[in-house]
């Protein structure tokens, strides 16, 4: 299992890491976040830490921690 | 009472067993040293915010941070040096590739690299970048290839493919007015200087992936001191495009990249 930190503020809403997780676990948030967009969140579940969806981000705002 | 004690002692050990398993994570996309922690100026899905990265992940994968001298555009990433911990300069618009011969001559130990977009590089700069070409330099070069000059409005550019609405062919890019789309990239391929000529694109994870190796590749030449690299990275300008960054990404894989074909081109 492995864990995914996404920082609010970098999050500039592109939803490029929506699309790119193979499991479909980063999820669109219903609140703005201070960008004035609507940021993603980690919604747990089976991540198996590939990071892809921190490859993707072009601001830097996703870290993949991987269970040693 | 001794038996409530024991059970506690239990209760404890069960406790910093659980503590132990937290720590035993580890960040495996961690932030590359030479890459600034800061917000970035770009648009959301703009394809630089990638691109920086990985040119500074190659840099941290040779240890080379000491040795790199950047030479910045003018374009979206006119301000790329708030951006990257090493040296950058910053030339006038186009005379990227001339202003980096001039430093890999004056210093040839140091890492010399260009950073440029299409604007810069198939158009205002085409002459210096085909001499540069050439005379061979050895110097690395990354072209950003979006279609539209980002910083100025989205106008077309050469690279503009045909069809395409910018703010200055509003109906799409007319062939016979305007001509057809510059594969810059083909152009430098056929001229013995070049050594190394490769075009990927950052819309998916898999393809950021495989741009990664071809940067890493394309410093490799230079370190080993075989001559000109450059690589081309296909990537996306939503506002330009008018699109969502997801859609944005669709067009690079399903229009962009069947004009521009992806994979190596010269490797010598």
């Amino acid at each position: 299992m492995a864990k995914v930190k996404i920082s609010k503020a970098k999050c500039k809403g592109c939803y490029l890491c929506v699309v790119n997780c193979p499991n479909s676990l980063i999820k669109i948030e219903k609140d703005l976040n201070i960008k004035g967009v609507k940021g993603v969140y980690f919604s747990g579940g089976k991540c198996t830490g590939c990071g892809m969806c921190a490859v993707i981000c072009p601001d830097g705002a996703i870290e993949v921690y991987r269970q040693i | 009472m001794k038996k409530t004690k024991k059970i506690k002692k239990t209760k404890k050990v069960k406790k910093t067993k659980k503590v132990k398993k937290e720590v035993a994570f580890k960040n495996v996309t961690p932030n590359p040293a030479s890459l600034r922690t800061v917000d970035n100026h770009y648009c959301a899905g703009c394809g630089h915010g990638i691109v920086h990265r990985l040119v500074c992940e190659a840099i941290d994968e040779y240890g080379i941070r000491e040795r790199v001298i950047a030479v910045a555009p003018v374009g979206c990433a006119v301000i790329a040096y708030e951006y990257w911990d090493f040296d950058v300069t910053e030339a006038p618009h186009g005379r990227t590739p001339a202003v980096a011969t001039g430093i890999k001559r004056v210093r040839p130990n140091n890492i010399v690299f260009t950073y440029q977009g299409d604007g810069d590089l198939a158009a205002i700069g085409t002459a210096e970048i085909i001499h540069a070409a050439n005379r061979g330099e050895n110097i690395t070069v990354i072209f950003i290839n979006n279609g539209v000059y980002g910083m100025t409005g989205g106008q077309m550019a050469p690279t503009t493919l045909a069809g395409q609405k910018t703010s200055t062919t509003i109906f799409g890019r007319s062939l016979r007015r305007e001509g057809y789309p510059l594969k810059i990239l083909e152009m430098l391929a056929i001229l013995p200087g070049v050594k190394y000529a490769e075009r990927v694109a950052v819309n998916s994870a898999h393809e950021v992936l495989r741009a990664k190796r071809a940067i890493s590749k394309a410093f490799k030449m230079q370190i080993d001191g075989k001559g000109f690299s450059i690589v081309e990275v296909l990537s996306m300008c939503p506002t330009y495009w008018g699109m969502t960054p997801i859609q944005a990404a669709d067009r690079i894989k399903n229009e962009v990249a069947t004009f521009y074909p992806l994979g190596v081109i010269k490797s010598c």
